[in-house]
C-alpha cells in the first residue's frame, strides 16, 4: 500500500556492483571446492571415501529382486544393477556427480527464463519488478550445456547403462533385448542431436529475449512487450517438449530398464520449485545490500506462495509416482524404489526419508501461514531447505543408478557442488551487473509497484 | 444490526473519496465502526483498522480434523472391524489411504470454512439483514460510526463527515 510513492519508474535505474570484494569471496569458495574436490578424488582412489562394505543379507535380497525383474522384463536380460557392476570403477563416482550437478544447475538457469516467459505469457503484472533477477539466470546455460554435452560424448557409458558396450549387438555376451528395442530413440546420435538442437534453442530464444527487454530499457513501448510476449511463448512451448524430452534423457535413461510416464513432470516440478527457492534468496540478497527497495513484501509473498505451492506440486508428483508403483507392484517398476529404500546395503534409504521431510513436510510448516511469507527470515530458512532438499531429490534420481552400491555424501560430492554453486553464483552476479535490476520501461512496472494483496 | 443502536452514516460517491475519508475521520479521533461498498475495494480493510481474518486457522483446523477423522475411518474398517487383503498389501496401507485422507482434508475444510464464514457474517438461511442504506447495494459507499462507542459528540462527527466529503449525512 503506502511506502513507495516516491519511487517513479521514470528516475529509477539500479544497477548491482559486483565488487572485487564480491568475486574475491565467490573465488575463494570456487578454490575451497576445488580443494575438497581433489582431496575427495585422492581418498577415492585410495577406496577410502566410499560405503563399500557389503552387509551381504540386504545385498542378497534386493539382487534377488532384481534378478526377478530382469526376469520378468526379458526373460533373463541382464539387470541394470549387475551392469554397474561390471563396468564400476573408482572414477565413475566423480563423473556421476558432474552429471548431477550440470543437470542441477542448468534445471535453475533454464527455469528462470521458463519463469520470465511464463509473466509474459499470461502478461502478468506483479512480477515485472523483480523479472531482471531470473532473467540473468539462463547464462549459466553457456556453461553448463557445454559440460553435459563432453561429459556425455567422454564419459556418457559410465552414466547410462544403454551405452555400454554390446547391450544392442545381437549375440553379444552382453546383448539386452529391452535396451535394445529402445535403441531407436537411445542412441548417442539422437542423444546428441536432442541435446544441441534443444539447447541451442534455449541460448537462442534466452539471446532474444534478454536483446528485446534490454532495448526496452532504452526506448521503452508497448512494441517491445508485445515481441517479448511472442518470445515467451515460442519458448513456453518448445520447454513444454524439452523438459519432458531431458527428463527422460539425462535422468530416467540411467535406469535404462525402468521408465515412468510422470518422470518429465516430476523433474520439472523439482527444478521449477528450486528456481524459486534460488530466486527468492537472490532477491532478499539484493535486498539486503539495500537494492530493490520497490521489491516489498507482496511479491515476496507471490514468490513465497509459488515456493510453497511448488513444493506440495512436487509432492503431489513425486507421490502419485510412487503410489501407482507400489499399488500396481510390477517388478519391474518396483525396483526403482526398492533400489532407493532397502538396495544398496540401505545407503539412499536416509536420503529418500530426508528428501521428503525437507521438500513436502518443513515447506509445508513453515510457509503455510501468510505471516510467514512476507517475513523474510522464514523465506529464507525455506528457500534453503528446498534447494538442499531438491538438489538431494536429484541425487537420488542419479546416483543409485550410475554408482550403485558405491555412493555416499563425501568430500568429492560436497566439492563438486561447492564449484558448481560458486560458478554459477559468479556467472549470474556478472549477468547481473549487465542489466538495470528494474525494467524501468515495463508497461506493468506501475502496476508491480502498487502490487497489495 | 439492533435498531437501539444510534449510528451516523456518511455517504459518498467515490470509492476513492471514501478511503480518503477513513482516514480524515479517523485523524479526528472518531473511530468508524465499518465502511459499506458494492464491491470490494484494495486497502479499505487496513484504513478502517479492520483486524485480519482468523478464517485461515480455522481452515488449518478443519483440515486436520479432516485428515484425523478419514485416517480412524479407514483404519477402523480396514484394519480392525473388517480386515481385508486388496492387493496383496498389508491390512495398514498407508500409501494407499494418502489420496483418500487428502479428499477427507480438502472436504472438511471446505464445509467448515463455508459454515464458518456464513455463522460468523450472520448468513444463515432465512436471516434477513437490511442493509443499512439500501443503495450500498448500487452506486453508493457509506460509512457507519457508532456514536455509543465515540467519545466525540453526534454533532462533531456530523461535521467530521460533512468535511471529509459525505454527500450526505444520515442518523439511523
Amino acid at each position: 500500500m503506502a511506502g513507495h510513492s516516491h519511487f517513479s519508474p521514470a528516475n529509477v535505474e539500479e544497477h548491482f556492483e559486483f565488487t572485487s570484494e564480491g568475486k574475491k569471496r565467490i573465488i575463494y569458495a570456487f578454490i575451497a571446492g576445488v580443494v575438497a574436490l581433489v582431496i575427495g578424488i585422492y581418498l577415492l582412489s585410495k577406496g577410502e571415501a566410499g560405503g563399500h562394505e557389503v552387509a551381504a543379507a540386504g545385498h542378497d535380497a534386493v539382487k534377488a529382486g532384481h534378478e526377478a525383474a530382469a526376469e520378468h522384463v526379458s526373460g533373463g536380460a541382464v539387470s541394470h544393477q549387475a551392469g554397474v557392476e561390471e563396468h564400476y570403477d573408482w572414477t565413475n563416482r566423480i563423473w556421476a556427480n558432474v552429471w548431477l550437478n550440470a543437470v542441477f544447475f542448468t534445471g535453475i538457469a533454464v527455469v528462470g527464463m521458463f519463469f520470465v516467459s511464463l509473466q509474459y505469457l499470461t502478461k502478468s503484472g506483479w512480477s515485472s519488478v523483480m523479472k531482471r533477477v531470473p532473467e540473468a539466470f539462463p547464462k549459466f546455460l553457456y556453461i553448463s550445456l557445454p559440460i553435459l554435452i563432453l561429459v556425455f560424448f567422454f564419459k556418457g557409458d559410465v552414466i547410462f547403462h544403454w551405452m555400454h558396450h554390446g547391450v544392442t549387438e545381437v549375440g553379444n555376451e552382453n546383448y539386452d533385448k529391452i535396451i535394445a528395442g529402445k535403441s531407436g530413440y537411445l542412441n548417442k546420435n539422437f542423444f546428441l542431436i536432442r541435446l544441441v538442437v534443444f539447447g541451442g534453442l534455449w541460448i537462442l530464444l534466452w539471446k532474444m529475449l534478454r536483446k528485446k527487454s534490454l532495448e526496452e530499457d532504452l526506448n521503452g513501448g508497448t512494441e517491445y512487450f508485445n515481441q517479448l510476449v511472442k518470445i515467451g511463448t515460442a519458448f513456453i512451448v518448445i520447454f513444454g517438449a524439452s523438459s519432458s524430452v531431458f527428463a527422460w534423457d539425462w535422468v530416467m535413461s540411467i535406469d535404462t530398464h525402468w521408465f515412468s510416464t510422470m518422470f518429465g513432470w516430476y523433474m520439472f516440478a523439482s527444478w521449477h520449485v528450486t528456481t524459486y527457492a534460488v530466486i527468492v534468496l537472490a532477491i532478499l540478497y539484493l535486498k539486503d545490500k539495500g537494492l530493490m527497495g520497490y521489491v516489498n513484501e507482496n511479491h515476496l509473498h507471490d514468490l513465497g506462495k509459488f515456493m510453497f505451492a511448488f513444493s506440495i506440486f512436487w509432492t503431489y508428483v513425486w507421490f502419485e509416482q510412487f503410489l501407482l508403483i507400489y499399488y500396481a507392484n510390477l517388478p519391474e517398476e518396483t525396483i526403482y524404489f526398492l533400489e532407493r529404500w532397502e538396495g544398496h546395503n540401505k545407503i539412499y534409504k536416509t536420503s529418500e526419508i530426508l528428501m521428503v521431510i525437507l521438500n513436502f513436510l518443513l515447506p509445508f510448516l513453515v510457509l503455510m501461514t501468510r505471516d510467514a511469507k512476507r517475513t523474510r527470515i522464514f523465506l529464507k530458512i525455506a528457500a534453503f531447505l528446498i534447494i538442499v532438499g531438491h538438489y538431494i531429490d536429484f541425487y537420488q534420481m542419479i546416483m543409485p543408478g550410475v554408482v550403485g552400491k558405491h555412493g555416499g555424501y563425501g568430500l568429492v560430492e560436497f566439492g563438486m557442488v561447492a564449484v558448481f554453486a560458486s560458478a554459477f553464483i559468479y556467472v549470474i552476479s556478472d549477468e547481473l551487473t549487465k542489466a538495470s535490476l528494474v525494467a524501468k520501461n515495463h508497461p506493468f512496472l506501475t502496476e508491480a509497484l502498487h502490487h497489495d494483496i | 444490526m439492533s435498531s437501539t443502536t444510534n449510528y451516523i452514516l456518511g455517504v459518498y460517491d467515490d470509492e476513492d473519496e471514501v478511503l480518503h475519508a477513513v482516514s480524515a475521520v479517523k485523524a479526528k479521533g472518531i473511530k468508524v465502526e465499518d465502511v459499506y461498498s458494492p464491491f470490494p475495494i484494495h486497502g479499505l480493510d487496513v484504513a478502517v483498522g479492520h483486524e485480519r481474518t482468523r478464517l485461515p486457522i480455522a481452515a488449518f483446523m478443519f483440515g486436520t480434523l479432516g485428515m484425523i477423522c478419514t485416517f480412524s475411518l479407514i483404519s477402523y474398517t480396514m484394519v480392525f472391524d473388517w480386515p481385508m487383503i486388496i492387493g496383496g498389501k498389508d491390512f495398514f496401507a498407508l500409501p494407499n489411504w494418502i489420496p483418500i485422507a487428502f479428499e477427507g482434508t480438502v472436504l472438511f475444510t471446505a464445509f467448515g470454512l463455508v459454515s464458518t464464514f456464513c455463522i460468523s457474517n450472520d448468513l444463515w438461511p432465512g436471516n434477513k439483514t437490511l442493509p443499512l442504506d439500501i443503495r450500498t447495494t448500487d452506486d453508493k459507499f457509506v460509512m457507519a460510526i457508532n456514536v455509543d462507542k465515540n467519545k466525540v459528540s453526534a454533532a462533531d462527527i456530523k461535521k467530521a463527515l460533512k468535511d471529509s466529503g459525505a454527500v450526505e449525512v444520515n442518523v439511523k
